[in-house]
């Protein structure tokens, strides 16, 4: 968890400190403005979720990103370059996990990461890299014959192959069961602490507030609030609910202090307090909140 | 090239001819269809042709030839680099270092090596089986050098030039169609210069014509010259034809390409 990392507001840092700085990003489809004024700052060595509906903005915010796609208008730089003018080099610093790939599957892990290796001025050993994604024991299987987890974990092993010191991982544990889920975000975890920056775009609520250091709601093209999981939409100020029950039954309490009614109440049962529970907003609760899904 | 740039090519070209050995029923279907179609010809057929006295099996030979290299470039690759747009293969390697002169010289590589394959077997069975022969004056095989060459590098610049045509869900017979129709009117199955004047200006706009007028140059006699349209073989034209074609499939293929699918 995240909670004993000092983390300071955004602000305006310099190059050295920020991995991407994005100013009034606007792109169209024809009518539609996918993205209308988008402003996002990501941290060097922060894990950044980016959390929005479908058709928010986020596929169209990442693609721009990662030189995908042109865009209208707005500033962008990724670790200081423009991704609209980027060459080898610059890819070369960064990683791409993309959404559901179904290529290279007619190639083994070992042999698709060897290929990809060849890409890179400094690549990470092949080996190495597929025992960190956890599979060394697939390694002769080929990418058409592994499971959805052992795909994705596939994906991330040629996303780092690279050393990047940016990652981009578009809604990595789609289809995952929890276990491989836990496993996954050990990996991500492990990868921060070796320095890479990650933005992590996903649909779950609980992912981002595991993972990310940061995340950014994204609404109708643009960023509506960014913070950590734990203040995020002002969920640390928000009214707490104590539930507890005695004789008469059950009770449910709103409040901004719940440690002193919590005392209250102890004092009250001379102990225990039967079923207590002490419930604050949830990141879903706050997010949907922000989405204005209420 | 740098050598970086050099290794990742091989690299490319080592991963492409992995990956066609591997998917075995198109790899059967590439090379068994121009052998089965000239042994077929061969079978329904069999006369000379008129005041020559050449077999028009050899005339289909070379024809083959020509079809062989268009099939494996143009229409494999439209095909293929299709696909390989759709499950994200392009995507991925958009996102790399690779120079995309390398996937470039890796698919024309692909293609020479299926080329040559197809070639030799072509040749092996005209010579067993439809008394092809091989010509000894080494300039022969000169001119079948570049031609091959030539022809090869702009079936595959057309070819991804014409993946970029392929828009989501469209159909392979886009590709196949024409294609197919043009094999007719190029003089691959009929002898060029019993055509119509007209289908034979239509068909010398297109590149097929001239790859299968230079491989008749190589593998049919001198004597055959005075069918062809233009009484010789005309390789100057046939060098300046493939190469202009080659020209605009590449400028078509830079200005067009597509890595990603859905770029609205």
């Amino acid at each position: 968890m995240t909670a004993e990392r000092t983390l300071a507001p955004a602000g305006e840092a310099g190059d050295a400190d920020t991995a991407i700085r994005v100013r009034g990003l606007r792109r169209a489809y024809g009518a539609h403005r996918a993205v209308d004024g988008l402003d996002l700052d990501v941290r060097r060595g922060e894990i950044f979720a980016l959390l929005g509906p479908n058709g928010a903005g986020k596929t169209t915010t990442t693609e721009i990103l990662e030189g995908y796609r042109s865009r209208d208008a707005g500033e962008v730089a990724v670790l200081g370059v423009d991704p609209a003018r980027a060459g080898a080099r610059w890819r070369a610093r960064i990683g791409i996990v993309l959404q559901e790939s179904a290529d290279v599957s007619g190639l083994t892990v070992r042999e698709s990461v060897r290929h990809f290796a060849h890409y890179y001025p400094k690549p990470r050993d092949p080996d190495e890299v597929i025992e960190a994604v956890g599979l060394t024991d697939r390694r002769d299987t080929r990418a058409g014959a592994l499971s959805g987890g052992q795909r994705r974990r596939l994906d991330v092993a040629l996303g780092i192959l690279g050393g990047p010191e940016l990652l981009f991982l578009d809604e990595p544990t789609t289809g995952f069961d929890p276990e491989a889920r836990r496993r996954f975000w050990a990996l991500i975890v492990g990868l921060r602490a070796a320095g890479t920056t990650i933005l992590l775009t996903t649909h779950y609520l609980d992912e981002a507030e595991h993972l990310a250091d940061r995340v950014g709601v994204i609404r109708a093209g643009r960023v509506v609030d960014v913070d950590t999981p734990e203040r995020l939409g002002g969920r640390h100020l928000a009214r707490s609910v104590l539930r507890w029950r005695d004789a008469e039954g059950a009770h449910e309490l709103a409040t901004a202090e719940p440690t002193a009614d919590v005392a209250r109440l102890a004092a009250r049962f001379g102990g225990e307090i039967p079923e207590l529970t002490v419930t604050r907003p949830s990141l879903e609760d706050v997010y949907l909140d922000l989405i204005g899904a209420w | 090239m740098s050598t970086s740039t050099a290794t990742i090519v091989a690299a490319r070209t080592r991963l492409e001819l992995k990956m066609f050995v591997r998917h075995r029923e198109q790899m059967a279907v590439t090379f068994a269809m121009p052998v089965l179609l000239l042994v077929l010809l061969a079978l329904i057929g069999g006369g000379t042709v008129d005041g020559t006295g050449v077999a028009e099996s050899r005339v289909h030979a070379a024809g083959m030839i020509a079809v062989g290299i268009v099939s494996a470039g143009f229409q494999g690759l439209a095909l293929a680099v299709a696909a390989e747009r759709r499950d994200g293969t392009l995507k991925r390697l958009r996102g790399t270092p690779m120079p995309p002169v390398a996937y470039l010289l890796g698919k024309i590589a692909q293609v020479i090596v299926v080329s040559l394959v197809q070639v030799a077997l072509l040749l092996v069975v005209g010579v067993i089986g439809l008394d092809l022969t091989l010509p000894h004056d080494p300039t022969r095989w000169l001119t079948f050098a570049w031609v091959f060459v030539l022809g090869v590098t702009v079936a595959t610049l057309l070819g991804l030039a014409a993946s970029g045509l392929m828009r989501k869900g469209a159909n392979g017979a886009l590709i196949i169609l024409p294609f197919t129709a043009l094999q007719f009117v190029s003089g691959v199955f009929v002898a060029p210069g019993g055509l119509p004047h007209g289908v034979q200006r239509f068909a010398a706009v297109f590149p097929l014509k001239w790859l299968t007028q230079g491989m008749r140059s190589v593998f049919l006699p001198d004597s055959f010259r005075a069918v062809e349209p233009a009484g010789s073989w005309e390789l100057g034209r046939v060098a300046l034809v493939l190469a202009a074609w080659g020209v605009v499939a590449l400028v078509v293929w830079i200005r067009t390409f597509r890595w990603i699918e859905n770029e609205r």
